[in-house]
């Protein structure tokens, strides 16, 4: 039992990228290798490992037309044997090298994470390549790990935050893929193909999408070598991208009615990007909103004032596709009303009033000093390293984030907060039997 | 008492198959990171040392958890947790929280069966003023009545999030309760929500006066500082308190009859969307100079469960494919007996009855075959390679010597634990799975579906 648990599932993957290390003893380089494939790199040889990070633009918004959950499923199948090894044996392969082989996807990517020794780095890429450039999809295979999918399928549908993420996701995206869970459904994941898991490993295993970072014992040299090796003979390009989103939120509150004692509730409206020239204003305003610490606007009336919550955040999520501005908690059914109403004054009241001079320091005390702490292991800087590509920015980023939090002025903060806070279009997704809460959606 | 543990390179170094170990440079454990003594007034230190980011993690963990608490105020142990962000003499309410944000660092704290912890998590050069707070509130904490209604609303939204809301937690709660017959590990670390609601001041306070003191306490360091700097802070802000001489010498717990009654239960909630089976068996824990049945008891977990390798995998997920997923969990870490946890969820078409009788057939089995070597050997290698990749994360480390030191353990039997791990045979693993698989001190849980209306 924790005093306040980590922010659940919910919140997408980006929110790390917002999070980078500052140190400036971090020394970030760009290595080139002899084929022309570009990846950061920190090198720190005091352990003897080396934690690799690849990810490719697209995720699960790349599954073709019928064919939703085929990315996600693919993914789950890339540890499931390749070349002449079948599940087990590649499984046996990998555990012999103790090198670990991590995949995951998520609405704009597939991120991979392999971690491997030192001692037997070469032995451990080539059997990544093989993971890569060969995967078996076995029959057996896509069916067993299918029957996982359907389960966790099942699961969903009777899972209250699950529910109330695709409901608001449905509202929000329509018919793009950004509507619909990227693991399918059970109808569209039942029907899936060998053919169609090779399709979807074509569509996003290109090198028009791709983003590396290495973080740990591998100098320059060896890691160009290894580029070239594990990634040279990827195809050039992949499937096209789907264009942006249409966000169409109304402001109100829907309830989808499930019997459970806490209502959960997602809110939200449109957001702004991550090139917005707006974006360290507004995430130092959603720090003192809703971002995560103790002290925040929403912890303060809704769970210390009040005790209606465990936990309530706000969170801004400026995906590939869409931006929107998200939040959620969870209150008992006889209390999710007043919570509502309650986060429903405070968006108002920081639209209009917005934040103290006092507020505004604290908040840039906070987020230049946690800056650094962010940097906690090879495997998390490398993920941080690609997602700072992904997102555009100068590999000179980290020396220049802190000045940029503190050159955010009262006057700039507040502007920005009556520009993008929209009390007027702030929409609850409530899932539970919120009493006296009335549905005007 | 100030030593420097010395460090075990050449037990724990890393030989692959075929590879020469580089036992000098190459595969070092994390012992060599670790230095341990105790203050005058019986407060245990222990700092793990990580130079490479100038951050620090500083945590205290207290010897109290929810099996110490008194009978009937479940819960009372995670309630003073959260209270103890309330205020002192010196900090206003939510004040403590506020300043290490306003340092750019993160705080939260955990309860569990054995202990509760506190921890901050801010630069280096901010580890003294996370002292002066940490020990305030050791011995200074004063509450309101306010504080203690809200407070207790908070958590009973938090036992709604984490148990009510959930049914699989729910069918956890009761198998857990089933599981011990006196011992109170058997009530959930949250509370139940009857007693929960019934909390008060009073409770919460007799809670921190017996448990809340030095001679208690563990102060665990790690990251970017030096031992002889976190020794002569940890003496001027935690030195200083007295040690409670009143503090119950032993922990008293009521303790577990013989276990003669195989335990059955079913769970049904609408809720359920896939059932499963899990089983569970009180399993002998680490205790400090003999952690051999439980370094097994981990070993045994492993071949069963741990992966698409596993034992339960190949029988009912790649052989009879009679089951979508299987696990097998031990946690050797708790001051007195634990469980060892078996899950079969079963395939489409399966039934839970078919679905337990597959996985007893499977545990019969596997007794009968015996351990395979090659297996054996893959786990032990990855254990050896995870000591390397654990130096990847101190913190990580500190929490294994806090959950070892509030558990029973000593810092010995933590970097004992490698090589013990690594000397357990194949016999001493089937002798203990002998040991372990009793009928009689088992719960079988059923988590089956309720049609809606029913």
């Amino acid at each position: 039992m924790m005093r306040l648990s980590a922010f659940t599932a919910t919140v997408i993957a980006w929110i790390s990228l917002l999070a980078l290390p500052a140190q400036a003893e971090i020394k970030i380089n760009e290595v080139t290798s002899p084929g022309g494939i570009s990846a950061w790199l920190v090198e720190d040889h005091s352990i003897p490992f080396t934690a690799l990070e690849l990810r490719f633009r697209g995720g699960t918004s790349l599954d073709a037309p019928g064919k939703r959950g085929a990315t996600y499923l693919m993914a789950g199948l890339l540890e499931e044997g390749s070349g002449e090894m079948q599940a087990q044996d590649y499984a046996r392969a990998v555990e012999n090298l103790a090198a670990s082989f991590g995949y995951d996807t998520d609405r704009d990517s597939l991120s991979i994470s392999a971690r491997f020794l030192s001692e037997n780095r070469d032995e451990a890429v080539a059997l990544l390549r093989q993971t890569l450039h060969e995967p078996r999809f076995d029959q057996d295979a896509l069916d067993r790990v299918r029957a996982q999918v359907l389960a966790g399928l099942r699961s969903d549908l009777k899972d209250p935050n699950k529910i109330a993420s695709q409901a608001f996701a449905a509202m929000a995206y329509g018919d793009h893929p950004y509507g619909s869970s990227g693991k399918g459904t059970i109808d569209s994941v039942s029907e899936l193909s060998r053919q169609d898991i090779f399709a979807a490993h074509e569509a996003i295993l290109a090198r028009d999408r791709l983003y590396v970072s290495a973080v740990g014992d591998i100098t320059p040299a060896e890691l160009g070598a290894l580029l070239d090796d594990l990634l040279g003979d990827l195809a050039a390009t992949g499937a096209p991208l789907p264009g942006p989103a249409d966000v169409a939120i109304p402001g109100g509150v829907s309830i989808v009615d499930y019997d459970t004692p806490q209502s959960v509730a997602l809110f939200g409206h449109a957001g702004i990007t991550r090139d917005d020239d707006r974006f360290f204003a507004a995430y130092i305003m959603n720090q003192i909103l809703g971002g995560g610490s103790f002290d925040s606007r929403l912890m303060t009336e809704v769970r210390e004032k009040r005790g209606l919550t465990y936990g309530v955040y706000s969170y801004l999520v400026p995906q590939d596709l869409a931006a929107v501005y998200m939040g959620q908690l969870g209150s008992a059914n006889s209390k999710m009303a007043e919570a509502v109403s309650v986060i429903q004054g405070e968006w108002q009241r920081l639209a209009t009033e917005g934040v103290t001079e006092k507020e505004l320091m604290d908040a840039k005390t906070y987020l230049t000093g946690a800056y650094p702490l962010r940097f906690d292991g090879n495997g998390r800087i490398a993920s941080i390293l690609v997602g700072m590509q992904m997102d555009d920015l100068p590999i000179d980023y980290v020396q220049t984030r802190n000045d940029k939090v503190n050159a955010v002025t009262l006057e700039e903060i507040n502007r920005v907060a009556s520009e993008i806070l929209l009390p007027e279009k702030l929409h609850f997704t409530v899932v539970g039997r919120p009493e006296g809460l009335i549905a005007n959606q | 008492m100030f030593a420097r543990i010395a460090l075990a390179a050449t037990m724990l170094s890393l030989s692959l198959s075929g590879a020469v170990a580089k036992s000098q440079d190459g595969a070092s454990g994390s012992d060599d990171l670790v230095t341990s003594f105790s203050l005058e007034n019986g407060m245990e230190v222990v700092v793990v040392e990580d130079h490479r980011v100038p951050v620090v993690q500083h945590m205290v963990w207290y010897r109290a958890g929810s099996a110490d608490e008194p009978v009937g105020q479940s819960g009372v142990a995670h309630f003073l947790e959260h209270l103890l962000f309330k205020g002192t003499d010196t900090l206003a309410p939510g004040e403590l929280s506020a300043t290490v944000a306003a340092n750019g660092g993160r705080d939260n704290a955990f309860t569990s069966y054995d202990y509760t912890a506190y921890y901050q998590r801010v630069a280096s050069d901010r580890l003294e003023l996370m002292m002066r707070m940490e020990s305030d509130r050791m011995v200074n904490l004063r509450l309101s009545e306010g504080d203690i209604l809200t407070e207790r609303e908070v958590i009973l939204e938090e036992r709604n999030q984490r148990t009510d809301n959930n049914p699989r937690a729910l069918f956890g709660e009761q198998l857990n309760a089933a599981q011990y017959l006196n011992h109170r590990y058997g009530q959930p670390v949250i509370g139940w929500r009857h007693e929960m609601e019934e909390l008060d001041m009073a409770d919460a306070l007799s809670f921190y006066s017996t448990y809340y003191a030095p001679n208690n306490a563990i102060l665990v360091v790690s990251g970017d500082v030096n031992p002889e700097e976190v020794k002569a802070l940890a003496e001027r802000y935690y030195g200083v308190i007295p040690a409670n001489p009143d503090l119950p010498t032993e922990r008293a717990r009521s303790k577990e009859p013989p276990q003669n009654a195989e335990r059955r239960l079913i769970f049904r909630d609408p809720r359920v969307a896939q059932p499963y089976v899990q089983r569970s068996y009180l399993a002998t824990e680490r205790n400090t100079g003999a952690q051999e049945e439980a370094a097994a008891l981990y070993l045994l977990s492993e071949l069963l469960g741990g992966g698409s390798t596993s034992y339960l995998s190949n029988a009912l997920q790649f052989d009879q494919q009679v089951a979508v997923y299987t696990g097998a969990f031990y946690s050797g870490v708790s001051l007195d007996k634990t469980s060892f946890d078996f899950l079969i969820v079963p395939a489409q078409g399966v039934t839970l009855e078919e679905a337990e009788a597959a996985l007893d057939a499977t545990l019969v089995a596997f007794l009968e075959a015996g351990v395979d070597p090659e297996q054996l050997d893959r786990i032990k290698l990855q254990l050896r390679a995870s000591e390397v990749y654990a130096r990847d994360n101190v913190d990580g480390i500190a929490n294994r010597y806090g959950r070892a030191l509030t558990s029973g353990l000593t810092v010995q039997d933590v970097q004992d634990w490698p090589q013990i791990l690594q000397s357990v045979t194949a016999d001493e693993i089937i002798a203990a799975a002998q040991g372990l698989l009793r009928p009689e001190a088992s719960v079988t849980g059923w988590m089956m579906r309720q049609e809606e209306g029913k």
